[in-house]
């Protein structure tokens, strides 16, 4: 029996929960928990987070991504996530947006990472829609050639995740922490990371962009807004995610090691 | 979205990078004829294949799989030793940006796993049903392997999916 999602507007349900500065090891293990355990879809947004963070990826290597003596000089906390993708350093000033969804949620949507970024890419066409020359670049949103925001994704046998860091505003000392990654998008042209990012603050309140990406889903979603104490009860199973910090030892043999 | 995967695939089996554009509508849409399917083996509906070989089942992801996933960059496989269950996952790639599950076709203990893809794991993209080869099981319910598609089924499955999106 397929239980009903839809409301009479005949839209699938999506959960909307709506953070301020939650820390963001917290919002991905959060995330990682509902891919794997909810059947329900989900809308995170998160609006900035507590501490400056670095964020890897699943394969990230840290001798090859981060400076690591001043990661660990500075006390940086590092974080490897569970989906794949790039290194960000993240604070208060990235927003952050996330869709998990079952696969049939998106009608026709073949669960691939190239088809749900260009889903994920006319969901945002319409929150920027006039504003800037938006697009969807080799996996990275941007205004013309400089990149506002990093994706990534995870996809299980039944769901996926696409979640979005986008830099509202950064501080460009943090930018120090990062190498310039080996692997990195044509388009980059091999640019440092100041001549490659740009501010969202620059083209867009910060609310106003919160709004209308609630907006834009609400296009394709019924949107049923949930607070954060609803995630205790929503998710019922033990589990073990395994997003989490990387230990200095790690990280600190990880320098010796060059890896 | 036909289109969209099919210039993709073009480009990924040309080796051509493209950048990403927004979905355009479609007129109309191709029927995907590019994946290679293998007579000999089994297939599961999660794009997985197997090969049963006396006592031993070797396991990988199928070039539709490999060719929808992109570029593989990292692999993630269990111990020899560990054991894997029919439809659940034992490992992930990693490719795009994302994390993609692999879901095992069999039940049984895993004897030995492709180290290679650790350091290769492009070996995927380029041979999906050899060098690409991921786990090799000691089936433990061989009857399994019945409730699994053969080549011409798992053709047809590929084509009805890539045509209903």
């Amino acid at each position: 029996m397929i239980i009903p999602q839809t409301r009479n507007i005949g839209l699938p349900m999506m959960n909307l929960m709506r953070f301020k500065g939650l820390p963001i090891l917290q919002q991905l293990q959060i995330e990682e928990q509902l891919l794997r355990t909810s059947s329900e879809n989900w809308c995170i947004i998160n609006d900035g987070t507590n501490d400056p963070t670095i964020v890897m990826g699943v394969s990230g290597k840290p001798a090859e991504l981060l400076e690591i003596e001043s990661v660990l000089r500075d006390q940086v906390p590092v974080i490897r996530r569970f989906t794949g993708g790039g290194t960000v350093i993240v604070d208060n000033g990235t927003i952050f947006v996330t869709f998990i969804c079952n696969k049939e949620a998106v009608p026709d949507l073949q669960p691939y990472p190239r088809p749900i970024m260009s889903w994920s890419s006319t969901l945002y066409s319409k929150v920027f829609q006039g504003i800037g020359d938006f697009n969807l670049r080799e996996n990275d949103y941007v205004f013309g050639n400089h990149k506002f925001g990093g994706n990534a994704q995870s996809i299980t046998k039944n769901k996926w995740i696409h979640h979005t860091s986008f830099l509202w505003d950064f501080d460009v000392r943090n930018m120090a922490y990062l190498k310039l990654p080996k692997r990195a998008p044509a388009y980059r042209s091999a640019r440092g990371h100041l001549d490659f990012i740009c501010r969202l603050k620059d083209y867009m309140p910060r609310s106003i962009f919160i709004d209308k990406t609630v907006e834009a889903a609400g296009t394709q979603f019924s949107l049923r807004s949930l607070k954060s104490e609803a995630i205790e009860t929503c998710s019922k199973t033990e589990f073990c995610p395994s997003t989490r910090f990387l230990t200095n030892e790690e990280l600190e043999a990880a320098a010796v090691a060059g890896q | 979205m036909a289109l969209t995967l099919w210039a993709s695939s073009t480009a990924n089996a040309l080796k051509i990078s493209c950048a990403s554009k927004p979905h355009l509508s479609l007129a109309f849409s191709f029927s995907r004829c590019f994946s290679t399917v293998l007579d000999g083996l089994k297939y599961a509906n999660s794009h997985e294949w197997v090969k049963h070989e006396g006592s031993v089942a070797t396991i990988g992801i199928t070039d539709h799989a490999q060719d929808h996933l992109g570029e593989v960059v990292f692999v993630e496989l269990p111990e020899p030793g560990g054991s894997v269950s029919q439809g659940k996952g034992f490992g992930a790639v990693e490719s795009v940006k994302a994390t993609s599950d692999i879901n095992s076709p069999i039940s049984g203990e895993v004897v030995e796993v492709n180290s290679k893809l650790t350091e290769a794991p492009g070996l995927i993209n380029k041979s999906p049903y050899e060098e690409g080869w991921m786990i090799k099981v000691k089936p433990s319910s061989p009857s399994e392997l019945e409730s699994l598609m053969g080549s011409k089924e798992y053709t047809k499955f590929c084509e009805e999916e890539d045509a209903s999106h």
